[in-house]
């Protein structure tokens, strides 16, 4: 069965064929982030915009490379949040009118199921339980999966999500945007233990935390500054990020530990980070977890990972109506 | 040949199926839900009550707005996508046009005026003319009360039509007694009046490049307006 799948939650236009949520015959992806960037971040309407102009185009290129004509398409699958309920809705219109020119299966689906689901395209099925940990620039989440798509959230974000305080901080340092690989290649040349920044989010249960991080990082370069010593600025990007990972992998085998399971799953954008992944692979051995990682380009936001998820509810018989809106705060499970 | 148009510049989402020789069936629902959730069961309802099959559509004709812009783009979005998986041409129209076009049987000027929100309107001026209207002006973006003293500035009997025309009714009808209300029956662009404009065009075959058809926006992000602004040192 192959999967047409639509993704255009944020500031990506993405469209991809995906063969028996397996094998990825096409992703492809239209990037609006040189639209945003003199805004400091998406902006919702310019970001409809691209998409209705992009949409079009991107679909014939993605049939294209999948070498297949529409008339081989066998189901639709399309985000239908959470995100940008003006972005959203560009993508679910398109998606449906190729339901209803082709008479073929509709499912929306969830995004943060399709960050989960980018390991099931790497990596084949998983069979639940497992702890899934979805990081990126618009969402810090962590949910336990005790079976097939059904969810419980153990925690997310109380304030910023991480990309999103990668970007602010590595703004503040004049690092440019996007904060997280700039913070990431010059933390590599820095010391982690220069600096000893809080870890407050520690004791709040599941939840995350980084609005204290982020002040006390500004604290710290203001201090230094007055004092006038010179800020490693290396330093300072390894110290940041070692607090902010150190959090993420902690709470992540916490909560694996303590729901019984012997699976941890990463998604999003952030995943990209080298120190993510060294510490968690590192943490999660220690304790005999299996970790599963999705391949960069299926960890940053991705129409073949909402291929993926669609397609696995659609063999459960799933349906989605085409009147079904869009929502911009649709919760896992 | 068989054109399915979709309208959904204003609250109201329309779709009409429609021939050289007249109108199959068409469907305008003004409030309740919004396009999004409407316009794909309409079309469906519309091709199962007419037993039309999607494929016996030769072509897809749509409205671009001036208007709402989400709403614009959820029936631009599904009429571009419709037409490119079933290989279709396809023709857009202003929707201010479409709606000029509805009230066309007179002699009087007709001014076309779509709610744009935020206290503003989007207008156009159209001279009745055998068989249609003529657009004697630009789609405009402004405040009521500009209307109000452009109608002033013009002293023939001018018919107003739309929902902007209904929202500002108060302002507008103050710019003297040449000036006259449509029934609020004509104040959504019908998608039947927009296939009945598209169907000559089709029939000479002036379609519109699918990849470069967009909505008529007259109005920036407000995050460009700001940036703009700025930029200025305003
Ligand atoms: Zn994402």
């Amino acid at each position: 069965m192959r999967v047409l799948g639509i993704e255009t939650s944020c500031d990506e236009t993405a469209v991809a064929v995906v063969e028996d949520g397996r094998k990825v015959l096409a992703n492809l992806l239209a990037s609006q982030a040189h639209l945003h960037e003199r805004f400091g971040g998406v902006v919702p309407e310019i970001a409809a915009r691209a998409h209705l102009e992009n949409l079009n185009p991107l679909l014939a290129m993605a049939l294209s490379e999948a070498g297949i004509s529409f008339a081989q398409v066998d189901a639709v699958a399309v985000t239908v949040g959470p995100g940008l309920v003006g972005a959203l809705l560009v993508g679910m219109a398109a998606a449906k009118a190729v339901a209803l020119a082709l008479d073929v299966p509709f499912i929306g689906v969830n995004h943060l199921e399709g960050h989960i689901y980018a390991n099931v395209l790497e990596h084949g099925p998983i069979e639940e339980p497992y702890v899934a940990f979805v990081v990126s620039g618009g969402h810090t989440m962590l949910v336990y999966a005790p079976e097939p798509h059904r969810y419980e959230l153990l925690g997310q974000t109380l304030d910023d999500a991480a990309g999103e305080a990668f970007d602010k901080v590595a703004r503040f340092m004049g690092l440019g945007f996007p904060g997280g690989p700039a913070i990431d290649r010059l933390a590599r040349k820095g010391n982690p233990r220069a600096i000893r920044f809080p870890r407050a989010a520690l004791e709040r249960g599941f939840d995350f935390s980084l609005s204290g991080l982020k002040t006390a990082v500004v604290r710290y370069v203001r201090q230094a500054r007055a004092r006038g010593e010179e800020v490693d600025l290396a330093d300072l990007a390894a110290s940041f990020q070692e607090a902010v990972v150190e959090v993420q992998v902690e709470k992540t085998v916490a909560a694996a530990l303590e729901r019984g399971v012997r699976k941890v799953l990463l998604g999003g954008g952030v995943v990209a980070n080298t120190r993510l992944r060294e510490l968690m692979a590192e943490r999660t051995a220690r304790h005999g977890l299996e970790l599963l990682v999705p391949p960069p380009e299926l960890c940053t936001d991705n129409a073949a990972m909402i291929a993926c998820a669609g397609y696995y509810r659609l063999h459960r018989g799933e349906r989605t109506d085409l009147s079904v809106g869009a929502s911009a705060t649709l919760p896992l499970g | 040949m068989l054109v399915l148009g979709i309208e959904t510049s204003t609250p109201q989402t329309s779709v009409a199926l429609g021939t050289e020789s007249g109108i199959l069936a068409s469907i305008s629902v003004a409030t309740g839900k919004p396009n999004h959730e409407v316009v794909l069961p309409s079309i469906q309802h519309l091709l199962r009550e007419t037993r039309v099959s999607m494929g016996q559509v030769g072509g897809i004709a749509v409205g671009l707005g001036p208007g709402l812009f989400t709403s614009m783009r959820v029936g631009i979005a599904t009429a571009k996508t419709l037409a490119q998986v079933l290989s279709l041409p396809i023709v857009g129209l202003g929707s201010l046009d479409i709606l000029a076009y509805g009230v066309r049987f007179g002699r009087r000027l007709i001014c076309a005026i779509i709610d744009a929100r935020r206290g503003e309107v989007f207008f156009a001026f159209y001279r009745p003319v055998p068989g249609g209207v003529a657009r004697e002006t630009d789609f405009r973006l402004g405040a009521p009360e500009a209307l109000q003293a452009e109608l002033v500035a013009r002293p023939e009997d001018i018919l107003l039509v739309g929902n902007g025309a209904v929202a500002y009714r108060r302002v507008l009808e103050e710019a003297g007694s040449h000036v006259e209300f449509a029934s609020p029956a004509f104040a959504h662009p019908q998608a039947a009046a927009l296939v009945e404009l598209a169907v000559p065009r089709f029939a000479r075959e002036d379609f519109d490049r699918l990849f470069d058809l967009s909505p008529y926006y007259l109005r920036k992000a407000d995050a460009e307006i700001a940036w703009d602004r700025r930029r200025r040192g305003a």
